[in-house]
């Protein structure tokens, strides 16, 4: 058990000297920040985020939500997860931001200031479905490498920006442009400056569509520093880590991308279905585009105790990446008979869809409500946890709650 | 006479040490109202910070590693660049744990364990073993409660 007690701000110059020069940050960075000096500082506090959220890695910081937190139509800041690769860059200036473009591809090497490409572009805001490609990773048999996310490393918040596409077309795109790639702010764990925590990206289809954001705010006000402040690259419903944050430049490619964690086995699958526990050579590793459909009960949280003769309202989000959701159903009896939710239309293409369902129980009992959406090309949640993958990416297995009538 | 004075004079004393305290004990409950601090001014700290070898329960409480043999070795190599509770989450056998510290090596900046790398590899296995999963585990843990209308 960790026990916790409070001391004040001047007597922590006089710990530092006690814990090591490792650990003395200064007084420079602002209140709020501070606690990154320490080994466990309070992340809720640090991170504006509710206290129910799990936090799976201090370092680099990794929490996630649980399905009743997410509840929200909009997904507020503190109940969105963290996933960091490297440490939050330190002594943002927004004023000084530049983003540069270049790359093989870019006719010109163009930089702008975040005031030219909010007076320059056009804004555009959407609700968009961030999902980390390792969600639900802790499910996997044999366990993958990496931090075990449960259920809530997911999101759907209101990304405000400009299109990726505009700024790109006016720095110019060459014929041979096949793939983008970001660089970003954040500091490797190792603290060696030539080497980048993430330096993602994607093909120019994905690149070029309307509703990829060079966003600089989140739910109307600036973007969280732990969500990529000053500017963030969103591109919905594929693995959030093609969404970088805290963009300084994007290189157009004449190749696939190959930064950190483009290559190798991170954010991909085998190529072709392997056994569990099967060895992948990189090569046969394919790189992840869009992710899987998906649900989440947001309401009520699992456990809930009935009375016999009550009824059940359950409500929750489903989302298929680049997809839409066609059909949502429930189950009580283990996947016996599934019975038709009604479900919303997304507030815009890569929004979740909201669906809602009044549920009776038969007779006294433990029951688990079981929730399966279907995509627009026919594919539903499977029951079991999919495929096994080197990395533990993908598993979509219906969420299910448990419920007791008494 | 004279053992009378000196009782008053005591008494006197202890009037004045009754005042004295009391007004202490005013001064020290109005400072809590009057200079509490405000939540900017604290920050929170964890108290094995202070202690960073404090072990209880078998558990070193500054990182969440197990006590035993290898833990020292592991602190030091595994968690300058990440925490204790990235390794802790991973349950691996031995081969894995040599690829992954291959990996870190290549890709991270991991110096060389040397003769380190058998001891961590085996503390990490006897004490972090992975547990078969199956293609779907029971909900456990359900924390009951009643649901009104």
């Amino acid at each position: 058990m960790k026990r916790r007690f409070f001391i004040e701000k001047t007597t922590l110059a006089a710990m530092t000297t006690v814990v090591g020069a490792e650990l003395v940050f200064g007084a420079k960075i602002p209140i709020g920040y501070t606690p990154l000096a320490l080994q466990d500082p309070d992340p809720f506090k640090l991170f504006s985020k509710d206290n129910r959220m799990s936090v799976l890695n201090s370092k680099p910081w990794n929490i996630e939500a649980k399905a009743h937190l997410l509840d929200d139509k909009i997904t507020p800041n503190k109940f969105m997860f963290i996933r960091n690769n490297g440490l939050i860059p330190e002594n943002i200036d927004a004023s000084s931001w530049t983003l540069t473009i270049d790359g093989e591809s870019v006719k010109e090497k163009k930089t702008y200031t975040l005031a030219d490409l909010k007076a320059k572009f056009r804004v555009h805001t959407y609700q968009l479905t961030l999902e980390c490609g390792g969600n639900g990773r802790s499910e996997f048999d044999p366990p993958a490498k990496g931090n075990q996310w449960t259920i809530g490393a997911v999101s759907c918040a209101k990304w405000t920006g400009v299109r990726l596409r505009d700024v790109l077309e006016d720095a110019g795109i060459k014929d041979d442009a096949v793939y983008i790639g970001y660089h970003a702010a954040d500091i490797h764990l190792s603290r060696n400056p030539e080497k980048e925590p993430i330096s993602r990206g994607a093909p120019m289809a994905k690149v070029m569509q309307e509703e990829t954001l060079l966003a600089f705010q989140m739910n109307g006000k600036d973007i969280p520093l732990a969500h990529g402040y000053p500017l963030r690259l969103v591109a919905g419903g594929w693995p959030a880590s093609v969404s970088g944050k805290w963009i300084n430049r994007i290189s157009i490619r004449n190749k696939e991308h190959d930064g950190a964690k483009m290559t190798g086995t991170a954010y991909r699958v085998p190529c072709k279905p392997v056994a569990p526990g099967e060895k992948v050579a990189d090569e046969d590793m394919c790189i992840i585009e869009s992710m899987p459909v998906k649900s989440l009960i947001t309401y009520p949280m699992s456990g809930a105790i009935l009375k016999k003769g009550q009824k059940l309202n359950i409500r929750g989000h489903a989302w298929a990446g680049e997809l839409e959701v066609a059909k949502m159903e429930y189950s009580i009896d283990f996947g016996s008979t599934w019975i038709s939710c009604s479900l919303d239309k997304p507030a815009n293409r890569l929004a979740w869809q909201h669906f809602s369902a009044s549920v009776d129980f038969p007779k006294e009992g433990y029951y688990e409500v079981w929730s399966r959406a279907t995509d627009s090309q026919g594919k539903a949640q499977p029951m079991l946890v999919p495929g096994w993958n080197p990395k533990g990416y993908l598993n979509n297995a219906c969420h299910r709650i448990a419920v007791k009538i008494s | 006479m004279k053992d009378e004075n000196l009782n008053k004079g005591i008494r006197g004393t202890y009037r004045v040490l009754i005042v004295i305290c009391a007004l202490l004990v005013v001064i020290a409950i109005g400072s809590v109202y009057f200079f509490e601090k405000t939540d900017a001014d604290l920050v929170e700290i964890d108290n094995s910070i202070i202690d960073p070898e404090k072990i209880e329960n078998g558990v070193h409480l500054r990182t969440g590693f197990i006590d035993a043999i290898g833990m020292q070795e592991t602190i030091t190599n595994c968690t300058s660049c990440h925490s204790a509770q990235l390794v802790i989450q991973n349950r691996m056998n031995k081969e894995r744990w040599q690829t992954t510290i291959k990996w870190m090596q290549e890709t991270q900046n991991l110096w060389e364990l040397g003769d380190n790398e058998d001891i961590i590899i085996d503390y990490l296995v006897k004490n972090y073993p992975p547990s078969s999963k199956g293609r779907r585990e029971a909900l456990t843990n359900v924390e009951w409660y009643e649901l009104k209308d």
